[in-house]
Order: structure tokens, then C-alpha cells, then sequence
């Protein structure tokens, strides 16, 4: 059947090949000459397309996961992987987490690059020990001998009455643990760069998505479209210029912070919303020079919130830029409660925009 | 004294019609445990001499096991070797060990003339056919197994001294009396075949090609160690001679390993990773998931479990249901070997590296022992007795069956070989003063090493407004 499949892909890129070439060809003119703004992608074809390049550009890169192959991915981010790529590039594990997170792990150590799934985040408590004490840690313990090339991806969080077992924030946990990277990407752009830097760095990286995020579409430039194009781990970035008070925050909540910058405004309140990108590295000085201008905090997160991302935000502009605050820091997290399955409960569970709204107003005073 | 049974046959022929023979020889000793021995014996004594002799003894009850095989030893003329087989509850059989003949006094020789010495014990299998008993060896050989056996065990008394002494910190996990399995498997692969092991390491890494000096300067944590001091005894590494660690948890190295294995295959290298773990870690969950990934894909991967039959304080027998380890793996066939027999280790890691090679994982089984407890924390006495210890040591001592053997083929004399230890002695020593002398890391390598790159990252020490770094 496998070559049943070869020979027809084979027909299909001789014949129809050329055929779409020209149409994609076309396409483009006609993208350029009519579309004033940039193309759309989704995140999810933005994380297929990252990990097809660099899998096409390095031989070493392979991706391993449950139902990454034959399946087309659990949330097709590995669609058409397999058949482009075939059996020795893409393999379907049992559902063994601790085994073949291992698996990999000692793939890395070998040299190889390997992407690991989790199809959710959760999953990866099962592997936890491989990725911190076999992967992050040896380096180190190595003083630089073994380096660990791996990314473990997958979506991370709260999806859509999922119940407790499946809707937990591990960005706090993996981003406490030195040597390894932790990026959250929010946009298809923030997926694309993001995601190709981390199967290019030589440290493991924990790459986490959002289940919600990869079916949103998002403006992209021509620029991230290359397949070049790579985002610096470790630099925040600024999605809306402020003022007035900062909001810092990643993954999903980057979209609840815009549209709790834009009911602001409304308000004559001009908030400041930083995307973090990446957990660990922290960017500190983004934060905290973002801080000295507004003079006060807001950090957003899904997770817990006891020791979470943003209690170290808080801790990190309480030490450096004390000075310069006007009001105390402001957190808004997940509840801490397990995620309960009613929608209604589950809704308390989560941050809203209006709680984001109205912390940004407690910081500046506005409150009732 | 109860459950005490002797039979000893004693027979003067060699050869075939005594293996026949063999399953009706036992001799046991305390109640916990059950000694199977059998004497070799020359043709003048006779088999009522020995049976006076032995009951005599045993009736006594004054004489412990182990001076009770000296005594019987001393009523032997040259050529007669020994066997004793640890076992739990069930009885085993007895096999012969290898015969001698004596051959004419040479001086100490290298040569690389193929010997051929039959293994102390047959291999038991798992869904496979054994490896012949017979294995090709030379002086040469025969000579380095020595040494190098002789460096581990000189390696490993000398940490712990250094341990006691307070020069080694934190955990120390000695592997002596283990040593056949690190030296027996390096005879069998190359540099390109990987390692990974538990945390019970320094001789792997010894026999990995790794140097005394850095060794010592690692147990002390010194910056000239192979770690450079940063990774303490249970983290040695020598990546240029495949040597990927150096685990502390348990049983994590498993998976580890049948990932190195996936890299030689997608490499297409040509090379298998043995990956050793003890009895303790055997059962756990992630070697039978790596298990099963590394048959459905046909990893070359070897698991070689070193069975000391304690892990940590816990005997097998009260930890594993099934203690045949080399069964466990229940699909992936298995091989039992006598881990105390550096020949029979050597033979069966070459037969496991071709069958690797060519059809996927095979779990190696090495009956061992270690002479110290767990680490050094623990006295080892406490779950086992110390005739037990000596026992093994008297009966079963890896370095004395290869002396054994190297003084029956003539290879050096006693002397000679009692002039390399000494030697070895003086090596580790002064590896252990040059250590010593070694410097401590500086304190801007607290923060070295995190990251291969730290993008200029932010990196704090306890107090982050007086202890900072950026990670380059």
C-alpha cells in the first residue's frame, strides 16, 4: 500500500506538478496585485510548515509522537509528514510516555534531533523525569560533554471542557527548572519562528502550544514565510504599544490581554500588552523597562497560581523596579481549583477579559 | 546444623560422563543460603579419603565455608579450581569449571596465540539458541583482563578510603566484585558501541578508556575531573568513547540506551548500545516500555541487567516475582551468563552485538556480585552475611579465576601477577595524590554549562542581587 501511495504522490508531483506550480505561480501575482494587507495562516499550518522545513533541511530532524504518522497527528499539526518524509523520519509510538520520551532523550544524545509529542501536556508527567533529570540537566552534569538537541511539544492548558486530568498549565513547572527552554507561542508568526528556533537549538527545548490557538488564523508576512526565518529565544515582544499600565502575559491570554487593551481604551486607559514568547529565558528587561514607563503591572496566565509564571514576573518588577511602581503588581491566573467540567464553572476557572480589564483599572486607580 | 546434605563425588576420570554425574552433587551450607559446589579432584585422592575428610569437617561445625574449602584445597595437588554458585531458593546444577593442564614453565607471555577455555558455566537461554561455551582467548588477553580487573578493584578500595576520609562527598556506589562484566564486555565491542549504565560507574568508565586521574579528581570534585567536577560519581561521561553515563535514577537509563540504539539505526552505524541496569531497576515500568518500542523497531540495542541480587537492601527474591531476568523481556530472547567469568561475559556480548545487529534487542542476564553494599552509606551486612561475602569472594572472585587461569596456562607466575598488582597499587596511589593536589572548580563555573547557548540569559546564585551571571 506504502508504495501504492509513493507511486500515485509520484504521479501527482510529475503531472500535476507542473500544473499547480503554475497555479501557485498565478496565485501569487494575483495575491500581489490585488491583496493590500498580508496572508492569513493558521497556527496550525504555521507549526506544520515549521516542522516540515527544518525536517527538510536537516536529516537529522524526526518527529516521534502518538498518532503523529498514519493519523495525520491527534490535531493534524503532523499532517502529511509521513507521507512526505516516510516511516524513518516519522514514527507512531505506543502509548508508552516514559519509554519513548526516553527513546528520544538518548536519540538527542547520539546527536539527533529528535521532536517529540505530547498530545497534551499533561501526558508529559509520565516523561517528566526524562525531561528534566535525563534532558535538562545534562549539560551540566556533563560540564558539556552530552548536549541534548530535543523539543518536546505540545498543546499545553485548558481546552474546552476537558475536566481536570486534561487542562493543566505545566509553564510554571518546566520553566522552574534550569537548562531547559521554555517558549509559548501566540500568534502563527510567534509559532513558525518560534518553533524553528527550537529544533535548531542545541538545548531541550518545551515547546507549548495551545489546542484553541491552532485553529486561529492570523496575518503573516512575507518575511516569516521563509523558510529562514527564525524568532531570537528569549526576547519578549511588544504586540501593543502603551502607556499606561503593562500587561504581560503569553500564550492564549495574549489575545484575552488585546482585547482587554482595546475595551481600555475605550476607557482612556492605554495598556501596554506583552507577549512573553518565552517563559525561560525570561525576558526581564522587556518587562522591566516596559514597567519603568508605565509604572504599573498586570501579568495574566491559564495556570495556577500559587508559584506560578506570574508570581516570578511580580517577584522579578518587585526587585528590580520597585521604584518605579505606583500601584501594587496585579495577577490574574487560572483558579485554583482542578478545572471542573460545567461550563459555567469552568468559565470561573479561567481568567476572563473583563478580569484582565478590571485589574489593569485596580492598577490605575479606576476601580470602584 | 539442619538441611545439611553432602554428597561428594569424586572421580577420577575428565571429560564428558562427568557432567552426568554432576546433578547429584550438592553441598550446602546455613540455612539462608545454598552453595553448590563441586571439587575437581586429582587421581590420587581417593573418593573415602575425601568423604571422611569432608564430614569430619562439617560435623565440627567450627569451620565456616569459606576455611572449610581451604582446608579441603590443601588436600589437592596443583591443577584443581573450584566453583560456587549463589542461588535463591531453588537448587541449580552444578557446572564443571574449566580443566587445566599443565604445561611446561615459560616466562610471562603476550602472545596472541588463541587459547580456547570453556566458560565456568553453560548459558541459559530465552527463545534462542546459547553461544558455545568454548571461547577464544590469549595470553594477551587473558593478561589484560588482569590488570585492568586488578586497576577497577584497586580503583574502587581506594575510593572507598577517600570516602571514609571524607574526601568524596554524597553518594559513592562501588562496583568490586562486578569487574568480569565491564572488562568482559569491553573485550567484545568496540568504541563505537555504545555504553550507558546505572550509577554504579567508574569501572564502566574505567573500561571505557576513561583515566584514573580523572576519576579520582571527579570523586573530589575537582576541576580536572571528567565532569569537571560538576557531575560527582554518578556522572561520568566519556562521550568520544560512547560512554553516555552515568544515571541516578533508577532504571531511566533503559530507555536511554535503546534511544542511543535508535541513533546507530537512523545513523545506519552499524553499532548496538548495551545498556546495563541491575536487578533492582528490572522491574521497572520503563524498561519494558522501552522494551517493547526497541522489538517493534528493531533496535540494536543489548540490556545486560547485572544481576548483584540486591537492589539496594532488598534481596531479589523479595522484589521481583520472576527473578529470571533474562526471561522478563518475554518476547525479546535472553541470555543467563556467569557475570563473575570475564570469558563467558566476553562471549556473550559478542553474541549479543551480532544478534542485535541483526535482529533487534536480546537482555544479557550477568550473575554477579558486588563485595560492598549498595553505596557507601550502606554497610551491606545488614541484609546479607558476611560469610556470604567472603564466600563468594573465596569461591567466585572474578580476578582470582583469571589468575587461576593465567598461572594453569603458564602465562606468568604467581609472583609475576602479585608484582602487577602491586604496580597497579603504586598507579592508583599516585592517581589519588595527583588528584588531591587538584584544583576546585572556580566559582564562575556555578553557572557554566546550563545551556549550550544562553542567548545572553540571566542566570542568579542563592543571593541575586550579589550573584549574577549571563549565560553566553
Amino acid at each position: 500500500i506504502r508504495e501504492k501511495m509513493w507511486g500515485i504522490l509520484r504521479q501527482r508531483g510529475i503531472d500535476g506538478g507542473g500544473l499547480s506550480l503554475r497555479r501557485t505561480r498565478s496565485a501569487l501575482v494575483s495575491a500581489r496585485s490585488y491583496a493590500a494587507g498580508s496572508k492569513e495562516m493558521t497556527v496550525r499550518d504555521a507549526l506544520n510548515s515549521a516542522i516540515d522545513e527544518e525536517m527538510s533541511a536537516d536529516p537529522k530532524v524526526f518527529v516521534m509522537g502518538e498518532e503523529v504518522g498514519q493519523y495525520q497527528g491527534a490535531y493534524k499539526i503532523t499532517k502529511g509528514l509521513l507521507e512526505k518524509y516516510g516511516p524513518e523520519r516519522v514514527y507512531d509510538t505506543p502509548i508508552t510516555e516514559a519509554g519513548f520520551t526516553g527513546i528520544g532523550v538518548g536519540a538527542a544524545y547520539a546527536g539527533l534531533k529528535p521532536v517529540v509529542e505530547f498530545m497534551t501536556f499533561n501526558f508529559s508527567m509520565q516523561a517528566i523525569d526524562h525531561i528534566i533529570n535525563s534532558a535538562a540537566k545534562s549539560n551540566y552534569m556533563s560540564a558539556g560533554q552530552i548536549n541534548v538537541p530535543i523539543v518536546f511539544r505540545g498543546p499545553n492548558g485548558a481546552a474546552a471542557g476537558v475536566g481536570a486530568q486534561h487542562s493543566q498549565c505545566y509553564a510554571a513547572w518546566y520553566a522552574s527548572v534550569p537548562g531547559l527552554k521554555v517558549l509559548a507561542p501566540y500568534s502563527a508568526e510567534d509559532a513558525r519562528g518560534l518553533l524553528k528556533a527550537a529544533i535548531r537549538d542545541p538545548d531541550p527545548v518545551v515547546f507549548l502550544e495551545n489546542e484553541l490557538l491552532y485553529g486561529e488564523s492570523f496575518p503573516i508576512s512575507e518575511e516569516a514565510l521563509d523558510s529562514s526565518f527564525c524568532l531570537p529565544i528569549g526576547k519578549a515582544k511588544i504586540e501593543r504599544e502603551g502607556k499606561d499600565v503593562t500587561i504581560v502575559t503569553f500564550s492564549k491570554m495574549v489575545g484575552f490581554a488585546l482585547k482587554a487593551a482595546e475595551k481600555l481604551a475605550e476607557e482612556g486607559i492605554s495598556a501596554e500588552v506583552i507577549n512573553l514568547r518565552s517563559i525561560r529565558p525570561l525576558d526581564r528587561e522587556t518587562i522591566n523597562a516596559s514597567v519603568r514607563k508605565t509604572s504599573r503591572l498586570v501579568t495574566v496566565e491559564e495556570g495556577f497560581p500559587q508559584h506560578g509564571v506570574c508570581a516570578e514576573i511580580c517577584a522579578s518588577v518587585v526587585e528590580e523596579s520597585f521604584s518605579y511602581l505606583d500601584a501594587p503588581v496585579e495577577r490574574i491566573a487560572g483558579a485554583d481549583v482542578p478545572m471542573p467540567y460545567a461550563a459555567n464553572l469552568e468559565r470561573l476557572a479561567l481568567p476572563q477579559v473583563e478580569d484582565i480589564v478590571r485589574a489593569a483599572k485596580r492598577a490605575c486607580y479606576r476601580s470602584k | 546444623m539442619n538441611n545439611t546434605c553432602i554428597w561428594i563425588l569424586a572421580f577420577e576420570g575428565f571429560g564428558r560422563e562427568r557432567e552426568a554425574l554432576e546433578e547429584t552433587v550438592l553441598l550446602r551450607y546455613e540455612k539462608s543460603l545454598t552453595y553448590l559446589s563441586f571439587f575437581l579432584l586429582q587421581q590420587h585422592t581417593t573418593f573415602f579419603t575425601l568423604i571422611r575428610y569432608c564430614i569430619f569437617q562439617i560435623t565440627q561445625k567450627k569451620k565456616t565455608f569459606a576455611s572449610f574449602f581451604s582446608l579441603l584445597s590443601k588436600t589437592k595437588s596443583t591443577a584443581e579450581m573450584a566453583l560456587s554458585r549463589l542461588s535463591s531458593r531453588s537448587t541449580t546444577l552444578l557446572q564443571p569449571f574449566a580443566t587445566t593442564s599443565l604445561l611446561r614453565r615459560r616466562h610471562i607471555s603476550t602472545d596472541t596465540t588463541p587459547i580456547t577455555v570453556e566458560t565456568s558455566l553453560p548459558f541459559t537461554s530465552h527463545l534462542i539458541s546459547p553461544p558455545s561455551r568454548a571461547v577464544e582467548t590469549s595470553s594477551q588477553e587473558l593478561l589484560s583482563f588482569f590488570r585492568d580487573m586488578a586497576l577497577m578493584r584497586r580503583m574502587e578500595i581506594a575510593a572507598d578510603s577517600l570516602y571514609k576520609a571524607k574526601l568524596i562527598r554524597g553518594f559513592c556506589h562501588l562496583y568490586d566484585g562486578q569487574e568480569a562484566v565491564a572488562i568482559g564486555m569491553e573485550a567484545a565491542i568496540t568504541k563505537r558501541d555504545a555504553i550507558i549504565t546505572s550509577y554504579r560507574d567508574h569501572c564502566t568508565f574505567l573500561g571505557r578508556g576513561g583515566g584514573l586521574f580523572e576519576a579520582f579528581s571527579e570523586l573530589m570534585g575537582r576541576t580536572t575531573g571528567c565532569s569537571k567536577g560538576k557531575g560527582g560519581s554518578m556522572h561520568f561521561y566519556k562521550k568520544d568513547a560512547s560512554f553516555y553515563g552515568g544515571h541516578g535514577i533508577v532504571g531511566a537509563q533503559a530507555p536511554l540506551g535503546c534511544g542511543l540504539a535508535f541513533a546507530q539505526k537512523y545513523s545506519k552505524e552499524e553499532a548496538v548500545s548495551f545498556t546495563l541496569y541491575g536487578d533492582g531497576a528490572a522491574n521497572q515500568g520503563q524498561l519494558f516500555e522501552a522494551l517493547n518500542i526497541a522489538a517493534l523497531w528493531d533496535l540494536p540495542a543489548v540490556l545486560v541487567c547485572e544481576n548483584n541480587h540486591y537492589g539496594m537492601g532488598t534481596a531479589e527474591w523479595r522484589s521481583a516475582k520472576s527473578p529470571a531476568y533474562f526471561k522478563r523481556g518475554d518476547y525479546v530472547p535472553g541470555l543467563k551468563v556467569d557475570g563473575m567469568d570475564a570469558l563467558a561475559v566476553k562471549q556473550a556480548c559478542k553474541f549479543a552485538k551480532e544478534h542485535a545487529l541483526k535482529n533487534g534487542p536480546i537482555i544479557l542476564e550477568m550473575d554477579t556480585y558486588r563485595y560492598h553494599g549498595h553505596s557507601m552509606s550502606d554497610p551491606g551486612s545488614t541484609y546479607r552475611t558476611r560469610d556470604e561475602i567472603s564466600g563468594v569472594r573465596q569461591v567466585r572472585d572474578p580476578i582470582d579465576r583469571v589468575r587461576k587461569l593465567i598461572i594453569a596456562h603458564d602465562i606468568a607466575t604467581e609472583k609475576e601477577l602479585k608484582d602487577m598488582e602491586k604496580e597497579v597499587r603504586k598507579e592508583v596511589d599516585a592517581a589519588v595524590a595527583q588528584a588531591k593536589e587538584s584544583p576546585i572548580p572556580e566559582p564562575s563555573e556555578l553557572f557554566s554549562n546550563i545551556y549550550v547557548k544562553g542567548f545572553g540569559a540571566e542566570s542568579f546564585g542563592a543571593d541575586r542581587k550579589e550573584l549574577r551571571a549571563t549565560l553566553p
